[in-house]
């Protein structure tokens, strides 16, 4: 008799075995290559930003004897380097993090280094606030469409349950004080205590920032019911038009901080540098037991030490930064802009969007049926026909069927060419076909 | 570990008495750190030890780190740091690797994690690279196999005494029980059948299910290898029960002789891999302790079983090692020449230290278990207590934090049933303030004697039986 493994381990929590997860494995079964294999699968299902990693290499390269062993005698501060553990994380690093943010925000909200948590990762960060908010069987309540991921980070090992608040493209998918309460009755109908509300913003799959005022309403909204506010800002340095963004950060500015313990953010920088591979989350909550609580904790889940003195020194350096985050935003602007005009030659059109790594593309006209099995058949030729790897809204739980979220930012500008090429002939071979 | 820092807010942010409710894990105190072995460190980071700058400040063994070889590792990445720092091919080297967050791990990085486990066992097993899965340390490898083997409620069982971080790491979020296996000086702690089935009925009468077993080879806070015959005696107890053995080898690169370390791979090997043996075997290692780099995060699950590699993975999703480091260590460690020199040096350095504080301790009159491995030995200040209870070891170690200046780490934190022994680390410091601190446990030591009208304690006498060196 085969030996048994946990719940947790037997779940499907994990999420793999969704569409959002089974276009990548058709991706790394026959991948794109410009020269090797040009009739492989294009990765648009993948948000990465690959559009500004030069400056990173010029910044390293100029300055990679301080930034790799450290300024003074190599030796000794590689070893200390070497042997720091503290899930206090690196002073130096926690500044630069917090100088970082502030920037991003214009300084229209100020970060205190000692608020800082840091994780490997948010996927770290978002399950490490579960477990610190939530008992298992409780509910965070979640704007669709959201990120598949989240059905894995915050529910896996935590036993914490997402109830979704439902949002249409009617009005811009904007969350509702109707639409939360509606969230939070189900929840409480189905017994489950509500912890609290996440957030992400700017938006995955939407690409579009939350305004103020639904911000607003938001903070509200979880003062009267008494509950938690995540505020995923992993996105926030990829807004196109610096005024564009507003944090939860800068809502706490205007209330003076009144209510603020409630709040929490997380933030990355896999999305707006680039490097996800680094692992580098952080949590910052304006509440302090949940700050203590959450860095003892990331001793599960610690930044490697070495990659927190590299980067400690290139986002103090605020020349560095001023110029990485304005040039960023242009080019993310750039080939939002190339793509969503391709698109549009072709008759589909995207929500209008502001923000991140990708767009979310509505191709309900092209459906069968404005049914889940219709958007998942279109997406299936996507998938092996068209050759593109893209995500359907249904894997991230949207409730009107034929929207997609389709990246732009981990690719060439050529490739993306080839891409929106490939579109344009399914577009009209479907329509020469009708 | 660092101080508590006090929270500044800056001017503007007013932070209210929490209304908003925190979860269970949140507010319960498996985090461990209200336990003795913390309050020590505390004492340090307040009044810590410096040769020149503060002398008579509280010297730091309890803190198994391992800074006796550094330099080896600091002379290579010297020697190879355009390869190990940027990759080859510079610029496209360090951009793929930054991108690279795969779940499996860079490939050369795990044939390199397999290659030096295999040294360190002298080739005497196989590790293949597919079945490593990687983690940001031990801590979180521990914590991982705990939710995938274990339900919340169920119990593993492991023999004390055992490493304190073990509280938080395979309780706090995880919400199991940990069972004692007691362990007795009598047999120099070895882990025997009664014992170990005396601790499956305290499960079973506690109404736990019982999940697995959970080894440390070579022992913290012993500083021993676990014998062969023993080895295989767990297994065939896990066999038994039909129940999961974890077997915890973070020191087995810290073994002074290599001869002597017997690893769970090893027995598996010589029993043939059998199925229904080895798919219940999942073995821990990290770099943190035989290459002294806890900051860079690096653990492993090495696990015969294809189901929990898979899961695993997957989970390590919560815990990934920077690429970063990947690539810098896959070079180092894929380099035989400089892996075979390490191993072979850090052994010699590790036991002359062993040795340099074991026969100063026996000067002052002190003995300790014979051990043969990791950073640490395992005194026995029983003789010395005014009763041999638990309290009377507090009051000691008391004494020796705060007078003899000395952060040690008492054995009731390590749930020892056996009043009086201390964990006392020795490759965290240089050989200079080593023998500060053997001097300062001799006058100690002097000190109590002279109060106890001059009485040496005879050695062997005291609390349990303790093999002379």
């Amino acid at each position: 008799m085969e030996i048994e493994l946990s719940k947790v381990a037997v779940s499907s929590a994990h999420g793999e075995d969704s569409p959002y997860f089974a276009g990548w494995k058709a991706y790394d079964e026959n991948p794109y290559d410009e020269v090797h294999n040009p009739s492989g699968i294009i990765q648009m299902g993948l948000a990465e930003n690959q559009v500004s990693f030069d400056m990173v290499e010029e910044y390293l390269e100029e300055h990679s004897e301080q930034a790799l062993l450290g300024k003074k005698n190599k030796r000794s501060s590689f070893r200390e380097n070497a042997l720091f553990q503290d899930y206090h994380g690196l002073l130096s690093f926690r500044k630069a993090m917090a100088s970082f943010m502030e920037q991003i925000r214009g300084g229209k909200a100020k970060f205190n280094p000692e608020r800082i948590v840091l994780t490997a990762g948010v996927t770290a960060a978002n399950e490490l606030l579960t477990f610190i908010l939530t008992n298992p069987g409780d509910a965070l309540l979640v704007p669709t469409p959201y990120y598949p991921g989240l059905d894995r980070d915050l529910r896996w090992r935590t036993g914490a349950k997402i109830i979704p608040i439902h949002c249409e493209s009617s009005n811009g998918y904007q969350v509702t004080p109707k639409t939360m309460e509606v969230a939070y009755q189900n929840a409480q109908s189905m017994n489950m205590k509500v912890r609290g509300v996440l957030i992400t913003n700017p938006s995955n799959p939407l690409g579009v920032t939350i305004p103020r005022s639904t911000l607003e309403e938001i903070f509200n909204f979880v003062i009267q019911k008494n509950i938690h506010l995540v505020s995923d800002e992993i996105y926030s340095g990829s807004v196109f038009s610096s005024s564009d963004f507003v944090s939860i950060a800068e809502i706490l500015v205007s209330k003076n901080y009144k209510e603020a313990e409630r709040v929490h953010i997380v933030y990355s920088l896999s999305k707006d540098l680039g490097l996800p591979g680094f692992r580098v989350g952080t949590i910052y909550s304006y509440n302090d037991k949940v700050v203590t609580i959450a860095r003892r904790m990331s001793s599960f889940s610690l930044i490697s030490s070495q990659t927190q003195h590299l980067l400690a020194c290139m986002l103090l350096d605020e020349n560095f930064t001023e110029k990485y985050i304005r040039v960023n935003r242009e080019r993310l602007l750039k080939r939002q802009q190339l793509m969503v005009n391709g698109l549009r030659e072709y008759g589909i059109e995207c929500l209008e969007g502001n923000a991140c790594l990708f767009s979310w593309m509505n191709l309900s006209p092209f459906l069968e049926e404005p049914t889940m099995e219709s958007e998942l058949v279109l997406w299936n030729s996507i998938v092996n026909e068209v050759k593109l790897n893209i995500s359907p809204g249904s894997s991230c739980h949207c409730v009107e069927p034929g929207w997609f979220r389709i990246c732009f930012a981990n690719m060439s500008e050529k490739t993306l060419e080839v891409a929106l090429e490939r579109i344009g002939d399914f577009i009209l071979k479907r329509r020469a076909n009708k | 570990m660092g101080i508590l820092l006090e929270l500044h807010d800056t001017d503007d942010q007013e932070v209210q008495s929490p209304s908003v409710e925190l979860s269970k894990i949140a507010v319960s105190s498996a985090h461990g750190e209200d336990s003795p072995y913390f309050s020590g460190w505390k004492a340090y980071d307040e009044n810590p030890y410096h040769e020149i700058h503060n002398p008579s400040g509280v010297i730091q063994m309890g803190l198994a780190e391992n800074q006796v070889s550094f330099d080896l590792v600091e002379e290579y990445l010297e020697k190879h740091s355009e390869k190990a720092l940027f990759g080859k091919k510079t610029n496209s080297g360090f951009r793929d690797n930054a991108l690279f967050q795969d779940y499996h791990g860079l490939l050369s990085f795990r044939k390199a994690m397999a290659s030096f486990m295999e040294q360190i066992r002298g080739g005497r097993a196989k590790f293949e690279p597919t079945r490593i899965v990687l983690t940001a340390g031990a801590t979180a490898a521990n914590e991982l196999l705990t939710f995938i083997l274990a339900n919340p409620g169920d119990a593993l069982l492991i023999p004390t005494p055992y490493y304190p971080g073990f509280d938080r790491d395979l309780r706090w979020r995880t919400g199991v029980n940990i069972v004692p296996i007691h362990c007795e000086s009598s047999n120099n702690f070895a882990i025997t059948p009664e014992a170990l089935e005396a601790a499956y009925e305290t499960a079973r009468g506690l109404n736990l299910r019982v999940a697995g077993v959970l080894i440390t080879n070579p022992s913290n806070p012993l500083g021993a290898t676990i014998q062969r015959k023993v080895l295989n005696e767990i297994l065939n107890f896990v066999v038994e029960k039909n129940i999961h053995l974890i077997s915890d080898e973070i020191y087995s690169g810290s073994v002074f002789s290599s001869s002597e370390f017997v690893s769970m791979a090893e027995i598996l090997e010589d029993r043939k891999y059998k199925n229904n043996e080895k798919e219940r075997v999942h073995i821990v290692y990290s770099l943190s302790k035989d290459l002294g780099l806890p900051g860079f995060r690096v653990g492993t699950i090495y696990s015969y079983n294809d189901k929990v590699v898979t899961t695993a993975r997957r989970m390590s999703s919560f815990t990934l090692i920077s690429s970063q480091t990947q690539h810098l260590l896959a070079c180092m460690l894929s380099d035989e020449k400089f892996v075979e020199k390490y191993i072979r040096i850090n052994r010699e350095r590790l036991k002359r230290r062993y040795e340099m504080i074991v026969n100063g301790l026996r000067e002052a009159g002190i003995e300790c278990l014979k051990g043969n491995a990791g950073l640490f030995c395992w005194m026995n200040l029983g003789p010395f207590l005014e009763d041999p209870t638990m309290e009377s070891e507090l009051e000691i170690w008391k004494l020796i934090v705060n007078e003899v200046k000395l952060n040690i780490s008492p054995g009731s934190s390590c749930h020892c049933s056996e009043p009086g022994w201390f964990r006392v680390c020795f490759a965290n410091m240089s050989e200079n303030t080593l023998e500060v601190a053997l001097k300062r446990i001799r006058d100690f030591v002097d000190k109590m004697e002279w109060k106890r009208g001059g009485r040496k304690p005879i050695s062997g006498n005291g609390a349990g039986d303790c093999k002379p060196n």
